[in-house]
């Protein structure tokens, strides 16, 4: 961090700001990074204005992804929009079927049968799995290892995505949870899959964690740039890894219980600086404990129907309410809140994505930082355009 | 201290000097010399751009193999012929050049940029006839051309009257500079023991072996090591690679000093990068690890341009296994690795071989202690310093929520 | 120490370049196209339609031009019109096909809805993923001779589904034969009661709607339609 003697240094946000209003200094240099950028996760633009080297005001730019997300679905039936919602967070599409699917269950009361719960927490932990593999890939990639880190941690997610393409059919936009349980009854072979790949993947993070964590390079990049105070994370609405790096103990898993997470013993890691090096780390210690819960889950899973049989697949027509569902999805908490009205499109379909509130600290955070850093700290939020913009 | 040198002098030793000579033999006397010059400068040419060319290709495939994949393998057989399909991709590209550009400098930049480079391959010794400029100060010389090439850079950022490029250009030259300092004090170290700049002479003075397997290479002795370790951590600085690369970052302040340069001209800035690396590593292997002697003494039957040959490929596969796996430093990061580490461990080495050379006649018994001693005094800093350098820094235990 | 952390990535480094010439797991790419990797069964790409028959493709589609995938379909790019007559269907029952059927590729979202809320599984997901055309407009509307494809594809894409949706196919046909025999054999008994009773005064009997039974005589020499599907579908005995 770049700090200069002669202006009066104000603390804010943990991070030290140089005053703005600032008239002895001559112009300040205005850039504008991305869209089209290779550093920026997607298209987004950030004006970043430089004293020198360091950052004292920044605007994200967003909204080139914009795709009308909330207005389609008043427009389409409660069974159109989930493969729609795939496609928000289009890394972990389904942890946001499950919580779309959350929300219509809460709507129209709808019970899920026991095998469904627990398929919904296995497959929920392998996207959290492959979201956190893949951050820590592009957090490298961001900090300059020309790519090395990256292969090793999507070698690693390809693993999980083949169980994704050959359970539900696709990869990514898989289109797996319905009102009610689940598409596809995951057979045996699967299981036995997943139970290698969970036995596998401790080995991968001690090998990944053998190339990073204590380079010190790697160190002298991430420590101390990007911090993050608990009391203005939790002001702003921040959740998810990026709060509990700063060291709030808020996981909807265990706050709200929901499925049947409080079965299942895990622990909730927890950061003391929350700078970029401690948002990294709480992935790779969560990714542990997903480990955890996925050799659990994996064991204790029961026969029975994947889909509670009175479910209705076409024609749902709840009664006029309104419910919010929400999950700890792996950015965050990833929230969906329905009014219906009675009609088979929800009245108002609303989203409420992590990535997007995340991303409002990103001015405060990158303040008094050079460009690099903000590229740094930019990866460290794990956004996603999708999310942001839907 | 074994004795004899120049003991193995066979046919396939002499063979680049008997074929230089039957072509030029008959010349009379000053035109000879100037064909033999042309004969040198054309093989450095070929040899070296052959070199740089099946280099850039390895840096892939290696890469690649390092990140679980083939690398470039579709033209050619397994992608032997790609440095060519690059070189036509590069030469059919538009040259632009700035409207406000200044013409001259804009043309010359990448142009000073190879030439220095490749004349600092002059006198490096590539084998045991094989100089091909036997200067008496030829450490100075090599030195001296590759620090006029950071003037290029300059010049470049300069050239495009792009203020950002201007101040990218700078601070690229201000890491170019910095780590010239580091890069010479190690050296320095070398030229008191060997007692001469010649480069013929240094690797003279590391030649013989004790009881046949020991070489008397430079980088076996303790400040021979720091040394080494200081030259090539500033040569990966001098030659911008990885994890020294910021001024070609892309996630860097606009493009850096090379904003304003497209096709061919671009390539020149890669090409001068590559054979600014390839002399900084030959420059290591004659300084540090023997030049063209062979290991052991049973393997002097292998030409001593061979065995050049094999210890030049070894360091530049270490740069690029380097590249592989280390993130970037940043820039302000990188000047105080420079100033406040290298340069006082590079001070304390040229104690660290005062010593040696003064102690080096301590009795047998003695030689232990010596050892110990001089491998104290490259240890103890090293680990001081480091540690106040990355005071701070630490991997962190992180507690879990109370359930 | 300073150097350890960057020593021990060096490490693992080494090992990736050193295992990638012996090691499967640290080589991982698929040199497409020389190699191509299996799909698994359940991957989809785009829909088609089953028809019974491959030598009579469209005069054995399954679909009967219900428009419920039309209607559930997420982006809408389904566009369906009635035929104005209407065909046997595998069951014997007369039904309506789908005059005009056409699946706008450029829009679909292979997200498999209109497979789901089918109830006739006329509609599959097909596995064809090399269909790059250059011409982004007309090569991408499938028409209804480009999207049916045959009961034998489908068994050779997706064995097991095709044996599950063949046997279920299978039972339905059994249920409604066995309903139509039921049925049958109640007319019977009605027609010689009828009778026995038309030898009273005749009363102003109605016009004789032709019988299930009848229709089922109509019917049978369709039934001796060849069904060549290699699962096995049981023809009428």
């Amino acid at each position: 961090m770049i700090e200069s003697p002669s202006s009066p240094l104000i603390e804010s946000a943990g991070s030290r700001v140089r005053a703005v209003q600032d008239d002895f200094h001559g112009d300040l240099l205005e850039i504008s990074m991305g869209p089209h950028h290779p550093s920026t996760h997607g298209v987004f633009r950030m004006i970043a204005t430089l004293d020198g080297e360091a950052i004292v005001k920044l605007k994200p730019v967003f909204g080139y992804l914009h795709r009308n997300h909330e207005k389609l679905g008043e427009n389409t039936t409660y069974l159109g929009s989930m493969p729609y919602t795939d496609r928000l967070d289009y890394l972990n599409s389904m942890t946001n079927n499950w919580a779309y699917a959350l929300a219509v269950e809460k709507l129209i009361g709808q019970p899920v049968p026991e095998r469904a719960e627990y398929v919904r927490v296995i497959l929920a932990e392998l996207t959290r799995l492959q979201n956190h593999t893949c951050l820590a890939g592009f957090l490298m990639q961001d900090c300059g290892c020309s790519g090395t880190p990256l292969m090793y941690a999507f070698r690693e997610r390809e693993k999980i995505l083949d169980l994704f393409e050959s359970l539900s059919g696709s990869r990514m936009m898989c289109n797996y949870q319905r009102f009610g349980g689940c598409r596809v009854d995951p057979p045996s072979e699967w299981l036995e899959a997943a139970r290698r790949l969970t036995e596998g993947y401790g080995a991968f993070l001690d090998e990944y964690e053998a190339l990073l964590t204590r380079n010190e390079i790697l160190m002298a990049r991430t420590q101390g740039v990007g911090r993050l105070g608990p009391e203005l994370a939790v002001n702003s609405g921040i959740t998810g890894p990026m709060l509990r790096a700063t060291g709030v103990a808020y996981d909807i898993r265990k706050v709200d219980g929901y499925g049947i997470y409080p079965r299942f013993t895990f622990r909730v890691p927890l950061g003391a600086h929350g700078d970029t090096y401690d948002r990294y780390m709480i992935r790779i210690l969560e990714a542990r404990e997903s480990i955890s819960i996925l050799r659990q889950a994996l064991k204790d899973i029961p026969a029975g129907p994947i889909m509670d049989p009175k479910a209705k697949l076409r024609g749902l027509r709840p009664k006029p309410g309104e419910a919010y569902g929400r999950i700890e999805g792996p950015k965050g908490e990833i929230g969906f809140y329905l009014i219906s009205d009675g009609s088979p499109n929800p009245y108002r379909y609303r989203i409420r994505p992590p990535s997007f509130v995340n991303l409002t600290l990103l001015e405060d955070l990158c303040l008094g930082h050079t460009v690099a850093d903000a590229v740094v700290i930019l990866g460290s939020i794990d956004i996603v355009l999708g999310e942001v913009d839907r | 201290m074994s004795a004899g040198v120049f003991e193995m002098d066979s046919w396939l030793e002499r063979l680049p000097i008997t074929a230089r000579d039957l072509l030029t033999g008959y010349l009379p006397d000053p035109w000879r010399w100037i064909a033999q010059s042309v004969i040198a400068i054309v093989v450095i040419l070929g040899v070296f751009g052959t070199l740089f060319a099946f280099l850039t290709l390895a840096e892939r495939k290696i890469l690649g193999r390092i990140q679980n994949r083939p690398g470039p393998n579709r033209v050619g057989w397994a992608g032997i012929l790609q440095p060519f399909a690059d070189a036509i991709k590069m030469l059919t590209k538009e040259d632009i050049v700035p409207r406000t550009a200044d013409p001259v400098l804009h043309y010359l930049a990448p142009v000073a940029l190879v030439s220095f480079s490749l004349l600092s391959l002059a006198v490096i010794p590539y084998g045991r006839h094989l100089v091909p400029l036997d200067l008496d100060s030829g450490v100075l010389y090599f030195f001296a051309a590759s620090a006029s090439s950071e003037l290029s850079v300059f010049m470049a950022g300069w050239a495009g009257r792009n203020k950002y490029a201007l101040l990218a250009a700078m601070r690229a030259l201000a890491q170019l500079i910095s780590y010239e300092l580091p890069l010479l004090l190690s050296v320095v170290p070398v030229v008191m023991i060997a007692g001469t700049l010649s480069p013929s002479g240094i690797v003279a003075a590391q030649s013989g072996w004790r009881i046949g397997i020991i070489p008397h290479w430079n980088i076996v002795t303790p400040w021979g090591f720091a040394g080494f370790a200081i030259f090539m951590v500033a040569a990966l600085a001098e030659a911008n690679r990885s994890p020294f690369d910021l001024p070609e970052a892309e996630s860097e302040l606009i493009a850096g000093h090379l904003t304003e340069y497209s096709g061919f001209k671009y390539a020149l800035f890669f090409m001068a990068e590559y054979f600014a690396m390839i002399a900084l590593s030959g420059m290591a292997v004659t300084l540090f690890l023997g030049g063209w002697q062979a290991p052991f003494e049973v393997l002097q039957f292998i030409p001593s341009y061979a065995w050049f040959a094999i210890k030049l490929l070894a360091l530049l596969l270490g740069f690029i296994w380097i590249r592989a796996t280390l993130p970037r430093l940043r820039i302000d990061q990188l000047m105080r690795l420079a100033w406040k580490f290298m340069v006082p461990l590079a001070l304390i080495n040229l104690v660290t071989v005062a010593f040696w050379h003064l102690s080096a006649g301590w009795a047998t018994g003695a030689q232990p202690l010596r050892w110990a001693l001089a491998l104290a005094l490259v240890a103890v800093p090293f680990v001081l310093i480091g540690r106040r350098l990355t005071s701070g820094l630490a991997p962190r235990i992180y507690r879990y929520a109370a359930p | 120490m300073l150097g350890t952390g960057i020593l021990k990535g060096l490490a693992v480094t080494a090992r990736n370049l050193t295992g990638s010439f012996h090691d499967p797991a640290r080589f991982t790419t698929t040199q497409y196209p020389e190699e191509r990797t299996v799909l698994p069964d359940n991957y989809r790409n785009f829909p088609f339609l089953v028809s019974d028959d491959e030598k009579d493709p469209m005069g054995t589609l399954r679909c009967v031009a219900c428009q419920i995938c039309e209607k559930e379909c997420p982006p809408q790019c389904i566009y369906i019109e009635k035929s104005k007559d209407k065909k046997p269907d595998a069951n014997g029952k007369m039904q309506i096909y789908p005059a005009i059927f056409d699946i706008d590729i450029s829009v679909c979202m292979s997200c498999q809805i209109c497979v789901e809320v089918c109830p006739f599984e006329a509609i599959k997901m097909d596995h064809e993923f090399e269909i790059a055309t250059s011409n982004r407009f007309n090569p991408l509307l499938l028409n209804r001779e480009q999207l049916a494809k045959p009961n034998t594809y489908f068994h050779r894409i997706r064995p097991t589904e095709a044996a599950e949706v063949d046997a279920r196919l299978d039972a339905e046909r059994k249920a409604a034969e066995e309903k139509a025999a039921a049925a049958a054999a109640a007319a019977a008994a009605k027609a010689s009661q009828a009778a026995a009773a038309a030898k009273a005064p005749p009363p102003a009997a109605p016009a004789k709607v032709p019988s299930p039974a009848t229709l089922e005589a109509q019917a049978k020499p369709a039934a001796e339609r060849p069904d060549s599907s290699a699962g096995g579908i049981k023809t009428q005995a």
